[in-house]
This record gives structure tokens, C-alpha cells and sequence, in this order.
């Protein structure tokens, strides 16, 4: 009897200690997230027989953000504007901004392991997804929470999430997405975690497509600031041009 | 009559000049007959493939689909009409269902389009009723040059990705169970076609359709709510088109041929008339009218052609039969353009064209030694019996 109770107990301690889904992902918001940020990175492509790198900057403001292309000549000058749930591109070749939509969102970035649709994403899990922390596991040598998410809605790209969050930090580690079969599409690797102000940050963010050849894309943060004044130009179609 | 005889007698006493003009107007016959025969043939033939493969009776697109976009895909499903169930439960119309997915062949990624099918249709030669599988397994199927380009074969397992009509992912292993050959790249390139039922299940459209394709005995109003119908004209635009724009080009070759010959025929009727002036001045002064004599040089030059005629029957027709017969491979890759094309084609001389063609070299051919003939009505026939230059 007195097994049970101390079993018990013990339990009910651990449980405790254990923050609910919805807990771990506000963590990582707060961790995460800011109003305003500008981000200097490049974004390496490996392909089944070679790679390249595309480097660029961005201001991102809430659910818009600014785009150029520094890197390589041929990508160099093309912008992109995120507006909501709206995204352009200028291309300079052409001197023409078109709007990506539909289908067209569907399409690899630049040949990357990304989709314009995965960069519209909406990055707020809470509102889509029910999430449960399911198991506490050792990932890289990292306690880590795992977090299942379930699509609460029917609109989503992906059916199910996992994450892999660092019980410490509170920052994601790996991301992996399902299809509705379960099968694994696309996995995310956040590495080299640095204390950027205040913030965890990672400086290397690797996407795969789990379907296909190729190392993946990794997306190298160079430069990071917080809590930027971005001007209000910036984040209008008039900046493409 | 003596107009013909005449001109019978000069034309072969031409001998060599003669000769060299028939050979020449001949190939143009046997030229015109045979390219126009070869995309008359290759008209005839795509339209009958297209009809046994694709479009059927006719087709009915929901009110979004637009082949050329495909962004529109997305929205491009509705329910099948109530009043299309009977000629779809009989087989006579076939039920298709797209939508955009891609492919994992070998850890590549292609796009591509995956068609659901009703399997017991039988108004198109898609052959739908193989598309069984063993419990646990989904069948799907591809044509020979999908197999090809995505070096696939019947018996693999093939990792498909799709979006529901939600736009949620979904991606499972789908078995080749057939790899069917057909003429209509339209059915073929970058398509794997799977039982209707199950894309209704997997993309969460049941009971939808993009397209339904009418079969012949299937009674159908044109007119129907929601549902925009393509009939054979709309259907074969592009087709006739495509044959239009090479018959064009083919007609720069044979045109080329006809007007050398012409060209010819103009040359010889102005030296005849140059050099024949005393008889000229001769048939007036017997009695003869300047238009009498204008007719007799129009007949000769146009003799050219009749004699061309028998010239290119003689070996024209033995050739243009064998080949209508063995028909002409078709260059490698053709059928890759997406234009429906056998691997080989068989030319169909049509009685038009054949009469066609007779009547444009034979007006051609009078036309070109009227010309020159027109002189003789101005020819003072006293200076021309004497053989003065005019």
C-alpha cells in the first residue's frame, strides 16, 4: 500500500513537471518570436549533384515581411514581399512583379526544399493544432519534449507535426511533418543555438524533403537584430520596384 | 481537235524541253498528292486515336477546369449530375477525376497529374478494368512513355504526394499494375490514372468529377448546370491547327517544285512564240482568228500539264499506293511534342485532293502559257509571216 502511494505520488510529481503542449508552444513563442526583426542569412541548396547559395536580407514585421537577393548574380535584385497571406515577387531579368498564388504556392523556392506556401506559413501552431506533450527524450544530447501536434482544423498543410523542444531553452531542435497516412514528408534540424540578446536562436535551420535525393537546404542565419523600426515603405508593393 | 493534235505534234517534236518540263510539273503532282495525303492521313488517323483515347463523344468539363491552367485544377471538381448516374453505371461515360501530385521515382521529383477513372467505363480504350490490386495495395497505372520517362515498369511500388481538397498532404505507395501503349500523349505523359473511387476517397471529393467524357450511345443534353461541354470542333482545334501550320510549310516545298515548272512552261511559251512567228503569221493568213491562234500556243503550253498527269500516274500511283500501304515511321520523339501521333503514319489520298490537285496544275499551266500568248493578238500578220522581229 505504502508502494502505491509513493508511486503515486511520485507520478502525480513527474505529471507536474511535465507543461502541457499548449505551455511549451506559448514558451517558444516567447522565446521566438518578436514584433520586428531583420535577418541577414544564406540559403544553401543541395542538390542531388551539386549545391548552391543564395544569400539574402529580410525585414520581417508581424505576418509581412521584405525580401532581397544579394547572391548569386543571377538571383541578385529579386524581392519578395509577404503581405499577410499574399506574397509577390520582382524579378529584375523580366522587370515584372507577379503575384504567387494557387497552384504557383505549391512550387519549390528557388529550387529549395522550401515552398513559397511553407514560407507563408502561419508560424501561430496554437490556433491550428491541438498539441500534447507526449514523452520527454534525450535528442543530441539535449533533454527534449516531445510535442505532438494534431491538425485541429481541416485546412492545413500537414496533418501531423512533431517537435522536439529543449526542456531548458525552450527552443524547437527538430521539426517533423506528417502526411495524413502518417508518412514522414519534410523534417526541420534547428542547430548551432546561441544566445542572440535575449533570445535562443539557432543559426543553422537544415529542411529536408524527406521524399527525395538531395542533402536538403540549409538556411544559415549571418546577421539576426530584434525589435527593429522597419520603415513603412518597406512593406508595401511600391518597395519591389 | 486540230488545236490538240497540233499541239500534241510541237510538244513531242520538243523532245528534250518537253521532257525536262513534264518530269518537273510531274514531281509536283506526285509531291502535292503525297504531303497533303500524309497529313490528310495523319489528320484522319490522330482524330480516330483522340476519339478512341481522350475525347470520346465529346467531353463535359466542370465549369473551372481549364487544361492550359493549371492553377484552376484546384477548384475543377464538382458532384456528378444526377442525370449523367444512368450512362455512367452502363459504362457509357467515362468519369474523371485530376488533380496535381508528384512522383518520387528513385528519389527524383516529378509532377504530375493523377487521374481517377470509373472502372467499368467503356467509352475510352484507357484500360480502366485492370486496375485491380490485391487487399492492401492501390493500383495505379501509367502509359509506355510516363513508364519511360520515369523509368518505371508494371509490378513497381510508386511514392505518390497529393493535396485533399482541403490542401493537407497526403502520400502513400501506390503498385503499377499495367503500363498500357497509346498514339495520344494527352492520356499518357506525366499522368498516372488510379480507380475513381479511390481518388473520390484519397482527395476527399466523393462523388466528384473534373471531367466526364460522353460515350456514343450515351443520350446527353449539351446544356448542363454547372458543366461546360466540348464538342469534337472545340476538342480537335488545337490538332487542326498544328496540321494546318505544317501543311503550310509543306506546301513551301511542292510549291517550289510547281513553280519551277511554270517557270518553265512561261520560258518556253515566250521562246515559241519569239521564234514561231511565220507560222503564227502563216494560220492568220489561212484563216485563222488571232484568238483561234492565242488558243492553239494556250493548248500546247497546257499539254504540259496532261502529259505531266501521265507521266506521275505511271510512277506516282505504284509508289503512292505502296506507301499509303507500309505507311512512314514517324521521327523519334514526335509523339513527345504532345500532338497525337502513330509511330507510323499512313498517307490517305482523298478523291478531293487527288482532283484538287489535277485542277490547280491544270489551271496553273493554262494560266502560265495564256500569258505569253496574249502577244499574238497584237501581231500584224504580214510582218510576222515575214519573220519580223515585233
Amino acid at each position: 500500500m505504502i508502494r502505491i502511494s509513493v508511486l503515486l505520488v511520485l507520478t502525480a510529481s513527474v505529471l507536474s513537471a511535465q507543461p502541457s503542449g499548449k505551455e511549451v508552444l506559448e514558451r517558444i513563442d516567447a522565446n521566438m518570436s518578436s514584433d520586428s526583426r531583420y535577418v541577414k542569412s544564406k540559403m544553401v541548396i543541395h542538390g542531388a549533384r551539386s549545391s548552391r547559395t543564395i544569400e539574402s536580407e529580410s525585414w520581417i514585421q508581424g505576418k509581412s515581411a521584405f525580401t532581397e537577393y544579394l547572391a548569386p548574380a543571377r538571383e541578385k535584385g529579386t524581392k519578395m514581399l509577404k503581405l499577410e497571406d499574399k506574397l509577390w515577387i520582382f524579378s529584375p531579368a523580366t522587370d515584372r512583379t507577379i503575384q504567387i498564388s494557387g497552384h504557383m504556392l505549391r512550387q519549390s523556392v528557388m529550387g529549395s526544399d522550401l515552398s513559397y506556401e511553407d514560407m507563408l506559413d502561419d508560424p501561430n501552431l496554437t490556433d491550428k493544432y491541438d498539441a500534447v506533450v507526449t514523452v520527454s527524450e534525450t535528442y543530441r544530447e539535449t533533454d527534449c519534449w516531445i510535442v505532438e501536434m494534431h491538425a485541429r482544423t481541416v485546412d492545413v498543410a500537414y496533418q501531423m507535426r512533431k517537435l522536439w523542444v529543449d526542456k531548458k531553452r525552450y527552443i524547437p531542435l527538430k521539426e517533423e511533418l506528417y502526411a495524413k497516412s502518417g508518412k514522414l514528408l519534410k523534417k526541420t534540424e534547428l542547430t548551432d543555438i546561441k544566445l542572440r540578446g535575449s533570445r535562443w536562436y539557432p543559426g543553422r535551420i537544415t529542411f529536408k524533403d524527406m521524399l527525395k535525393k538531395g542533402g536538403g537546404t540549409e538556411f544559415i542565419v549571418s546577421e539576426i537584430r530584434f525589435e527593429v523600426k522597419i520603415p513603412e515603405y518597406l512593406l508595401t508593393k511600391a518597395a519591389l520596384r | 481537235m486540230i488545236a490538240i493534235k497540233l499541239a500534241i505534234r510541237n510538244l513531242l517534236g520538243a523532245g528534250l524541253r518537253t521532257s525536262l518540263i513534264v518530269i518537273v510539273l510531274s514531281v509536283a503532282y506526285f509531291l502535292i498528292i503525297f504531303m497533303n495525303g500524309l497529313y490528310q492521313g495523319w489528320e484522319r488517323q490522330a482524330k480516330i486515336d483522340m476519339k478512341a483515347w481522350e475525347v470520346g463523344e465529346g467531353q463535359y468539363w466542370q465549369e473551372n477546369f481549364d487544361p492550359y491552367d493549371p492553377i484552376t485544377l484546384v477548384d475543377a471538381h464538382a458532384a456528378v449530375p444526377e442525370l449523367f448516374l444512368p450512362a455512367v453505371r452502363a459504362g457509357n461515360a467515362a468519369v474523371i477525376l485530376y488533380t496535381q501530385a508528384t512522383i518520387y521515382p528513385e528519389g527524383r521529383m516529378l509532377g504530375i497529374q493523377l487521374k481517377g477513372i470509373n472502372r467499368g467505363q467503356t467509352v475510352i480504350k484507357i484500360p480502366s478494368s485492370r486496375l485491380t490490386a490485391p487487399e492492401g495495395e492501390i493500383p495505379a497505372m501509367i502509359g509506355s512513355r510516363m513508364a519511360k520517362s520515369a523509368k518505371l515498369k508494371e509490378g513497381d511500388d510508386i511514392l505518390i504526394r497529393w493535396r485533399d481538397v482541403n490542401g493537407t498532404f497526403d502520400a502513400t505507395e501506390f503498385r503499377i499494375v499495367s503500363v498500357f501503349s497509346t498514339s495520344v500523349p494527352a492520356v499518357d505523359v506525366g499522368q498516372v490514372w488510379i480507380p475513381l473511387e479511390i481518388m473520390q476517397q484519397i482527395t476527399g471529393m466523393t462523388g466528384e468529377a473534373t471531367m466526364i467524357v460522353r460515350g456514343r450511345k450515351a443520350d446527353l443534353p449539351v446544356e448542363v448546370p454547372g458543366w461546360k461541354f466540348r464538342d469534337h470542333a472545340f476538342l480537335f482545334a488545337d490538332l487542326d491547327a498544328i496540321i494546318r501550320t505544317k501543311s503550310i510549310g509543306g506546301s513551301i516545298f511542292y510549291g517550289i517544285m510547281l513553280a519551277l515548272a511554270l517557270l518553265a512552261i512561261f520560258d518556253t511559251q515566250v521562246l515559241s512564240i519569239f521564234r514561231r512567228q511565220r507560222e503564227i503569221g502563216t494560220y492568220i493568213s489561212m484563216g485563222m482568228t488571232r484568238r483561234q491562234v492565242v488558243g492553239l500556243f494556250t493548248v500546247e503550253g497546257a499539254m504540259h500539264a496532261v502529259l505531266a498527269l501521265v507521266v506521275a500516274a505511271i510512277y506516282g500511283v505504284p509508289l503512292l499506293l505502296y506507301l499509303q500501304r507500309t505507311g512512314m515511321a514517324m521521327p523519334e520523339g514526335t509523339d513527345e511534342f504532345g500532338i497525337a501521333a502513330a509511330e507510323r503514319l499512313f498517307p490517305y489520298y482523298s478523291t478531293a485532293l487527288i482532283l484538287g490537285t489535277v485542277l490547280l496544275v491544270m489551271i496553273a499551266t493554262t494560266i502560265v502559257s495564256y500569258m505569253p500568248a496574249r502577244k499574238i493578238s497584237k501581231m500584224n500578220p504580214n510582218d510576222a509571216i515575214r519573220g519580223k522581229i515585233q
